[in-house]
């Protein structure tokens, strides 16, 4: 018969914005991990209550399914327009979009783009995983040069297909960003680097400094038909020496210019 | 236009201009659009106005935008529109088809201009079949209101708010260049203060109640079946509520034209004209679109054997009228495409013709 535990102290415990359930994710999958570092981050500010999260179509659908937070969900690639219009109406509350990189870098570019490039008071967590993961695995504008996808079954050519987007240094490069920065969640050492990061793009909106946005490396070894493990290896060899982890524009005044 | 008196003035006004006024009277104090002939006076009178009454005006970077903006506005609880003309309500097909899915309420005014592709700017009724029909993907319709006067224009794009959040649907306005760049005497009471508007489905934060979700995924099983026959429960309530038709001429008439916006204006002038000569011609205009008034077609058709519909298009609402026509009725049609107008003379020889 196992001993009585004694009486210990919490020092750990499930964030209270993320609801008790299992996720639908794949395992290996990272967007548990970021839905986690949300709802920390959120729980953290003691913002929660007063959240509106805007979930892009792709795997990140179900944001409202794990988040005790009032949640819209976004036509496909348009999320930052739906953001721009509750952010505008309830300037007060906390405004976050979740997408994928379908969703952000491909569709959603034009939205996404110019709600940056306005400087909309909003935060952008956006999932890289390097293609479409829900509609199968097929070939995204992230998608690395030589990957095989569904649509892209001998590998992306830049002939044809283009390079891969690097979304972080190109919205950095606008003058509405108060902070863009990718990171990862493959390692610990990584883990910690992307919670600084999420509470550092919430932190620039309650600031009201302006569109905050944080790309987050993440494996889908489903579609990469790799395992876990494994998958975390690729995302480390062959997507963190393309899209580098790091802060590209972090802003100190609201009033860039 | 900043009116301080107290009483309504009878005021010269713009079509467009009457429009936008319009909304800040409903309380509308969020606009999202992109410039596109011939409505660009709806924008351009609200990116000055707004800001004076506390209100957003944002430019967005496409149709595709400003419809999505209005989206997340209408989801956060607030009044909120947008306007556009053929090709920029193209691009709104997948947001209005969104709206109606996650059953939120908007107001998109519909200016229209001469298609397909790039068309023209000339008047035209060419969007009739897009907007009642509802436009986008899946099984929902629109709430369409047409007005015939700059009057209307500004009083029914009131109704479109209060009906949009009465039935949480999208609500189009559809007008065209002629009443849209027309001048009329209209009259306008002091802008009242927006009214606090009761609702709970809201995204405001989930603080002291369970959190709120809007959506339009139902993935579960049967799920999206319950929810279209929710949607048909809605479209009837609001077809036995909210039809609107105006009658005009009908007491004596022997002779029915059905026509609807600025083509039932010109319509009312061929009929003075065929009433001098003892043709007793009535009115029936259609003010909403969807709802069609189709009980009203079916009772007047009953004992009034001949209907002309008149339409600026190659004839779309003469459907509506035949599906809706009493069985001992003929339907005949005239209609002007692409820019064509028809002159009271040559609407008053289609009634002589028809008669």
């Amino acid at each position: 018969m196992a001993k009585p535990a004694e009486k210990m102290d919490a020092v750990f415990q499930r964030p209270e914005t993320l609801i008790d359930t299992n996720f639908h994710f794949c395992p290996g999958c990272n967007h548990g991990n970021v839905h986690k570092l949300v709802a920390e981050t959120l729980d953290e500010y003691g913002v929660a209550g007063k959240t509106i999260g805007v979930a892009g179509v792709g795997c990140c659908v179900f944001l409202y399914n794990y988040l005790n937070i009032d949640v819209l969900e976004a036509p496909h690639g348009r999320a930052c327009a739906e953001a721009t219009g509750v952010k505008r109406v309830h300037k007060d509350k906390i405004v976050f979009t979740y997408q994928g990189d379908g969703d952000l870098a491909a569709i959603g570019m034009a939205e996404t783009v110019h709600a940056a490039n306005r400087g909309e008071n909003f935060t952008v967590i956006f999932v890289n995983n390097s293609l479409y993961g829900m509609t199968g695995g097929q070939m995204a504008p992230t998608t690395l040069l030589g990957q095989k996808t569904t649509t892209s079954p001998y590998g992306r050519s830049h002939e044809g297909d283009g390079y891969p987007i690097r979304m972080a240094e190109m919205l950095a490069t606008l003058e509405g960003p108060s902070f863009v920065a990718r990171v990862a969640c493959d390692t610990p050492a990584h883990i910690v680097k992307a919670r600084q990061a999420i509470r550092k793009a919430f932190k620039m909106q309650i600031d009201n400094m302006g569109f905050s946005f944080v790309e987050i490396l993440s494996a889908c070894p489903t579609n990469w038909r790799l395992d876990a493990l494994t998958s975390q290896k690729k995302l480390q060899e062959e997507m963190v020496p393309y899209f580098p982890l790091g802060i590209f524009k972090e802003r100190s005044t609201a009033d860039y210019l | 236009m900043s009116d301080t008196t107290q009483q309504p003035q009878r005021q010269m006004m713009k079509g467009n201009v009457a429009i936008a006024e319009g909304a800040l009277h409903a309380g509308c104090r969020y606009y999202f659009g992109y410039p596109i002939t011939p409505q660009n006076d709806i924008p351009e009178y609200l990116s000055a106005e707004l800001p004076k009454c506390g209100g957003t005006f944002v430019q967005a970077e496409s149709e595709i935008a400003s419809i999505n903006m209005v989206l997340g506005a209408s989801a956060a609880g607030a009044r909120c529109m947008t306007s556009s003309s053929g090709p920029g309500i193209s691009l709104m097909q997948e947001g209005i088809s969104y709206l109606a899915g996650s059953e939120l309420p908007a107001v998109i005014v519909y200016v229209s201009r001469i298609g397909p592709g790039l068309g023209g700017i000339a008047p035209t009724q060419g969007d009739y079949k897009q907007v009642t029909s509802g436009g986008g993907h899946g099984d929902y319709y629109s709430i369409v209101l047409a007005p015939s006067s700059v009057q209307e224009m500004f009083s029914l794009v009131q109704t479109c708010f209060d009906l949009a959040d009465k039935y949480r649907n999208p609500a189009i306005l559809l007008t065209d260049a002629i009443l849209g760049q027309m001048k009329e005497p209209v009259i306008v009471g002091p802008r009242p203060e927006p009214k606090a508007q009761d609702k709970p489905w809201a995204l405001t934060g989930n603080q002291g109640r369970s959190k709120n979700l809007i959506k339009s995924l139902f993935l579960g099983d049967g799920e999206m079946e319950v929810q279209n026959w929710k949607l048909v429960e809605k479209y009837n309530r609001l077809k036995a509520e909210d039809t609107m038709a105006e009658e005009l001429w009908m007491d004596d008439a022997e002779f029915i034209i059905v026509a609807f916006g600025s083509c039932s204006r010109m319509v009312e002038s061929s009929i003075r004209l065929a009433r001098a000569q003892g043709l007793k011609v009535g009115l029936i205009r259609p003010i909403t679109l969807f709802p069609f008034p189709e009980k009203l077609i079916y009772e007047r058709t009953a004992s009034i054997a001949k209907v002309l519909v008149v339409e600026m298009n190659t004839g779309q609402m003469v459907k509506d009228v035949k599906v809706n026509t009493h069985k001992n009725a003929d339907v005949f049609f005239y209609g002007r495409p692409g820019g064509g107008m028809p002159t009271p003379e040559d609407i008053l020889e289609k009634i002589k013709e028809f008669y």
